[in-house]
């Protein structure tokens, strides 16, 4: 549940026609000094997160986490079901004959990993996330095809309505607008 | 030399004038125009004729699963001593065709081939259905399919337990994993694409369950960011997994003692053949799916080049299994060895043997040549070739080991049903149905990729004149 939509815009987002005029603008924008933005694009743009300030690195180590606790939780389950719950005697290996347990915990350090890394990605994204402002900005449709968007929140401790708008105009935007929030309160 | 009558082919991967909307709409449309799906319209008729040819083989299929259930194995033509038949050659067969996907999305990532871009959706999809047809025979070979989930280590009133000495039960690990993970790597794959199909659809409908399907995926690019992440890793841990898997599988055999199985060179052997069976299907599909969907500036002629390039050297790999075999048994000097061998080639079942060579051995070996590798329907004929060959080679390697063991007297002959093939046939069908419901539905080829590659051919020319910068990474 939301609180009850504040007043006051949601932040102001400027389109481009290119990735390369879009980091040109985060560069700047960044050189000003502003650090709560966010890019819009069709495809991942390589070097955006460095020119919107963005550096994280929590996906990696969730995997590495998960895939740790996989092997060795797929190494331990076999252990406990071939030397406690169901001892066999296979032609007089010793129970906890660990070559024969490499696959299977093999397999669950990948599953568990692989299950890190795409549920790890997801939940960081904080998706599935049916509405978000920016889906009210015009033309928003073809940030998934051929639009390239630049955003600036209000939250930013830099942003100053006239300001921000006219460093973005400044930018090569084909256009820029300012972002209501009222939508949000919806779901 | 070169011949001068040859296209060249260069390392165009994306032919004609496209810019981001051209490539978005020509992979999109294919989707979103009702009118490829629609009897009235040609298109429209082929696939339905095709997707009809699948539903009715389909059914052969259910109707040999459902008299199967009914009946209990006893249908099929596994005997003592040949106690693994169709069942297990098919399994081996669709999991090693599954392979190529996961090569083509995964091992060719970690080795930043760009060319992969526009062949890997519609190879993972390959991987995902064809470890579905797989799936299914060890599943009913259990006989009691209902109690398939007994495989799985659970507390369970009966206090039993899997032996996981068993490579039979590794097998259940590795091929459960490289479903799961295989079905993630493409479910990522196509949240950014669902997006756009999102974004472009006309109708409610459409856009409602696009648009649920993309978990409201908005481009952000701290989301790329992690979803770049994920996907390279996601990456590096199916390249171990997908050598895994086939490898395990090998043990399956290789761990018994059995002339024919016991053999080092199972492993390396079986992953190379997975991967070269696993082209050739890839290619079967492709070359008239470019051509019936107009998608040939993305599948372009060096892809199909590269591919059969793999195949070669996948196939030469496999080729010399075949003789390192004759090799070792032979130079083991072990009587049953060497008699499995002879029998290999000149007993009951020789025949099998030398269509083997000839499908795997000698047909893949014109791709050598150019000239052939750009012969669209040569290419074709041999990847069928390579298709027979690989399930021969399964048939070469299962029942014709069990058939003669050690003692004569428990020689035996193996002799498939009508439902051996009722079932066999019934997956190719399921496989084909699956193929035409996935063009109808998903985008067959990554669409936010292919934009991603036309941005960086546009760099890479930028690149070349000294003015143009376009900020620092």
């Amino acid at each position: 549940m939301h609180a009850p939509t504040k007043p006051g815009p949601f932040g102001i987002i400027a389109e481009y026609e290119s990735p390369e005029t879009l980091i040109a603008a985060a560069n700047t924008a960044l050189d000003q000094g502003y650090t709560r933005m966010d890019a819009f694009t069709p495809f991942p743009v390589h070097g955006l997160p460095e020119a919107i300030g963005f550096r994280e690195a929590k996906v990696p180590w969730i995997i590495f986490v998960m895939g740790v606790m996989g092997g060795f939780g797929g190494l331990a389950l076999q252990w406990w079901v071939s030397v406690h719950a169901y001892p066999l005697n296979v032609g007089g290996r010793p129970l906890f004959s660990w070559p024969s347990f490499v696959p299977p915990a093999f397999e669950t350090t990948i599953l568990f990993a692989a299950f890190g890394a795409v549920f790890g990605m997801i939940g960081l994204n904080r998706l599935p996330q049916p509405h978000h402002p920016v889906f009210d900005a015009p033309n928003f449709d073809r940030a998934s095809q051929d639009r390239f968007f630049l955003l600036i929140e209000a939250k930013d401790p830099r942003y100053a309505a006239d300001e921000t708008r006219s460093t973005l105009e400044g930018t090569g935007a084909v256009q820029v607008t300012v972002l209501g929030q009222e939508e949000e309160s919806d779901w | 030399m070169a011949d001068p009558k040859l296209r060249p082919v260069d390392d165009v991967l994306i032919e004609g004038q496209h810019n981001y909307d051209t490539i978005t709409d020509r992979i999109g449309s294919v989707v979103l125009n009702q009118d490829n799906f629609s009897p009235s319209h040609a298109k429209g008729k082929q696939w339905f004729l095709f997707i009809t040819l699948g539903f009715l083989l389909v059914s052969v299929l259910m109707l040999s699963i459902g008299w199967l259930l009914y009946q209990g194995i006893g249908i099929w033509g596994n005997n003592q001593p040949s106690a693994w038949g169709f069942d297990i050659i098919n399994f081996v067969w669709w999991i090693g065709i599954g392979h190529a996907g996961t090569l083509i999305s995964a091992i060719l990532l970690l080795m930043r081939q760009k060319w992969r871009m526009s062949i890997n959706r519609f190879a993972e999809a390959m991987t995902i259905f064809a470890v579905m047809c797989a799936g299914l025979f060890p599943l009913l070979h259990t006989g009691r399919p209902w109690a398939a989930y007994w495989l799985f280590p659970y507390p369970n009133w009966l206090a039993m337990w899997p032996n996981f000495r068993s490579p039979l039960v590794w097998d259940v690990f590795a091929v459960s994993t490289y479903f799961t993970v295989s079905l993630l790597f493409w479910g990522i794959g196509l949240i950014p694409d669902f997006a756009t199909l999102r974004d472009r659809a006309k109708s409610k409908t459409a856009r409602l369950v696009y648009g649920i399907a993309s978990l409201g995926w908005r481009g952000s690019t701290k989301h790329w960011h992690r979803y770049e992440q994920a996907y390279l890793i996601l990456g590096g841990l199916s390249t171990p997994l997908v050598l895994s898997v086939h490898s395990i599988v090998s043990f399956d055999f290789a761990v018994s003692i059995l002339p024919g199985w016991h053999v080092t060179l199972f492993p390396p052997y079986f992953v190379a053949g997975a991967v070269f069976a696993g082209f050739a299907m890839v290619l079967a599909f492709l070359i008239p799916m470019r051509a019936m969907y107009n998608l040939k500036d993305f599948v372009t002629m060096k892809h199909i080049d590269w591919m059969c390039k793999i195949m070669l050297a996948t196939g030469m790999i496999v080729f010399y299994g075949y003789l390192a075999e004759i090799f070792f048994s032979f130079y083991s000097g072990n009587q049953y060895e060497a008699f499995m061998m002879k029998n290999r080639m000149f007993g009951p079942y020789g025949w099998a043997y030398w269509l083997l060579i000839l499908c795997n051995g000698i047909v893949p070996l014109t791709l050598w040549k150019q000239k052939y590798r750009q012969h669209l329907p040569w290419v074709w004929i041999v990847t069928l070739f390579v298709s027979v060959g690989m399930w021969f080679e399964r048939f070469v390697i299962i029942p014709m080991s069990l058939h003669r063991d050690f003692l004569p007297s428990s020689w035996g002959m193996y002799v498939p049903t009508i439902w051996d093939f009722g079932m066999f046939l019934g997956t190719i069908g399921l496989f084909f149905f699956l193929m035409f419901l996935f063009i109808r539905f998903l985008p067959m080829i990554s669409i936010f990729e292919m934009r991603e590659l036309l941005h960086r051919t546009k760099e890479g020319e930028h690149k070349a004149e000294p003015a143009v910068t376009g900020g620092e990474a």
